[in-house]
């Protein structure tokens, strides 16, 4: 270093930055972190593959085991009501992911040094989300070639489209909780219950395997008839099989905008506390 | 013109629990100098870097960076400081230039210049053939010259590095201390914490003793020292019933009371000038026929400075392994 930037020593930013710098520095911030999270991914291959495998083996075995005594009551063809369901539980079961993963950090020392720098702080949070939600619609991808495969059709590729659109967005809004879950949660080995363990009720006590109609408790039956994952699973099962219920989609919107409101700023919140604890 | 201390910390308390990590804590950097601050395991160093560094809020008191108040302007106290932590903060995944041009472009340079600044840095700390590679694969001295690299991204003008040499071997501490003399020959203000006393003796312009969270002592080196002998002579009589006869012997030699171990026949002495008195002491014991099993010539360890100043040895914290000392404790 010379003595010019000894005299200078000034950072390339400044504390006059406007408002709207500083708004754009939340996306391109984000950005920074998410690619350092997708580069994880991508260094660990074997963690990508099981990740991918997992949901197809659901596929397989439901498709295969249950499919039999499961049709009776959706009254057709299993793939086409099993397929956009497991969707959503592919998608949820990525998002215990973001836990672990913010949970892991937080053990490490990368995180003193994004606090110690003038980056936004609800990139290191987004960054995770997003990455995590890019890996879920990645394995989406991956489950609509498999269940082509086996026999699912879109009935039309529009709204299919649509269908899976909103399923990739819900999960991002999932991202949000599982975040805040992470912080709650300090170690990383109990993150990896702690990420998992709330969404066996929702996934189980919902539409994604099962019309709830067949639920025989009514308590049961009106949690899982409400519940986001059904109201999300139900709209994407219709968009993917070929029917448009605008009612439906606003609602679902709804649910996903709503988890985003509540969850988005409890994380950053909640991270702003562990920060300076 | 700048302020004259970039660096002010005014009675900092910081309690967790039980334990007083920091209690009542004063201290102040001079700009464009290096202040050491110097304790052992637990002392609480770790701590005040962490509120200083805005990642820590402390209880009470005053703590100002750069002229900013680092409570109530966080954001703008990180553009101005670097901080290289105890714990190296790398991503291991990553590879040494993927680190150091995701920390450029948090600092919001473009992608052109976060690339030419990486690519200085990457020279500057010798990472060049290493550079592609992923952190993880690094030695423990590389590791801390790319964690220095990543906190001077931004050419900060205050820098904080919380016990930078913990945990490497001589060699390639000598080799840091270079470096990070180099980081502060264009005006940087420093604030360095270690449990090294030569570490502080070389790099420091003034030096903290803190211990139990509290300021124990303060000056130069020199000023440091003058309170104690310049160098020590240990020695360990062969038979260790002569022990009492040789402290008899070599205790003109010393303005301070030899520190003697009868059991195993270890003295040790504090003198003016080693290389002297080294000479005497085998004359003295030589002539009434004590014979010697061991004889070192040492300077001061930090131990000393304290038996010095408090008149106690170093307490060790019971938390050992070393990670688990209150003063490093995490956050998270």
């Amino acid at each position: 270093m010379t003595q010019q930037t000894a005299s200078a020593a000034i950072s390339p930013v400044t504390s006059q930055s406007s408002a709207l710098q500083r708004f754009v520095w939340n996306f391109t911030d984000t950005f920074v972190v998410m690619r350092r999270n997708l580069y994880a991914y991508q260094r660990q291959p074997e963690l990508l593959v099981f990740a991918t495998i997992q949901p197809v083996i659901f596929l397989l075995l439901f498709t295969y085991v249950f499919g039999g005594a499961i049709s009776f009551s959706t009254g057709g063809d299993y793939i086409n009501f099993l397929l956009p369901g497991i969707i959503i539980q592919t998608i949820l079961f990525a998002s215990a992911n973001t836990t672990v993963g913010l949970s892991y950090d937080l053990s490490k020392g990368i995180i003193d040094r994004f606090r110690s720098l003038p980056m936004s702080r609800a990139a290191v949070l987004a960054g995770r989300t997003s990455a995590d939600t890019l890996r879920g619609a990645f394995t989406v991808l991956i489950m609509i070639v498999a269940g082509y495969i086996i026999g699912f059709r879109f009935e039309d590729w529009g709204s299919g489209i649509m269908g899976l659109l909103l399923a990739v967005a819900f999960g991002y809004a999932v991202t949000w909780i599982s975040a805040t879950i992470g912080l709650f949660v300090k170690d990383p080995e109990a993150a990896q219950v702690a990420g998992f363990i709330w969404l066996f009720p929702l996934t189980f006590a919902s539409s994604i395997f099962v019309p709830t109609a067949t639920m025989t408790e009514e308590w049961l039956r009106t949690f899982a008839e409400n519940q986001p994952v059904s109201v999300v699973a139900n709209t994407v099962r219709d968009l993917m099989t070929g029917t448009v219920n605008p009612d439906e989609i606003v609602l679902s919107l709804l649910w996903i905008a709503g988890i985003v409101a509540i969850f988005l700023p409890m994380a950053v919140w909640r991270y702003a506390r562990v920060a300076s604890r | 013109m700048p302020a004259k201390h970039a660096i002010i910390a005014q009675d900092v308390y910081k309690h967790f629990g039980d334990v007083k990590a920091l209690d009542g804590v004063s201290i102040a950097a001079e700009t464009g100098k290096v202040l050491g601050l110097l304790g052992p395991n637990g002392a609480g160093k770790t701590t005040l870097v962490r509120i200083l560094t805005t990642l820590l809020k402390p209880d009470r008191g005053q703590t100002h960076v750069g002229g900013l108040d680092v409570l109530r302007q966080k954001q703008q106290v990180r553009e101005i400081i670097g901080l290289a932590g105890q714990n190296t903060a790398i991503d291991e995944i990553l590879t040494g230039r993927e680190n150091l041009e995701m920390v450029s472009r948090l600092y919001h340079m473009p992608r052109p210049a976060a690339k030419r600044r990486t690519q200085e840095l990457l020279e500057q700390f010798a990472l060049t053939d290493a550079a592609d590679r992923p952190a993880k694969t690094y030695s423990g001295g590389m590791r801390r010259r790319l964690d220095l690299a990543a906190s001077i991204v931004a050419r900060p003008s205050i820098l904080f590095l919380d016990e930078p040499t913990t945990g490497l071997d001589p060699r390639t501490r000598i080799a840091m201390w270079d470096t990070i003399r180099s980081l502060v020959s264009d005006g940087a203000t420093l604030l360095l914490t270690t449990q090294y006393l030569e570490e502080a003796d070389v790099l420091a312009d003034k030096i903290v003793v803190i211990d139990h969270g509290k300021v124990i002592a303060e000056g130069t080196a020199d000023e440091l020292k003058a309170n104690m002998a310049a160098d020590y002579i240990d020695i360990t009589v062969a038979d260790p019933h002569e022990t009492d006869k040789a402290v008899q012997l070599l205790q003109p030699l010393s303005d301070e009371s030899a520190q003697a171990d009868a059991g195993r026949g270890h003295i040790s002495i504090a003198v003016k000038s080693g290389a002297q008195s080294i000479a005497e002491v085998v004359r003295l014991l030589d002539s009434e026929a004590v014979a010697i099993a061991e004889l070192n010539l040492r300077r001061p360890s930090l131990n000393d400075v304290f038996l010095s100043i408090t008149g106690e040895e170093i307490v060790e914290e019971e938390a050992k392994p070393k990670r688990r000392g209150f003063g490093r404790r995490r956050s998270a």
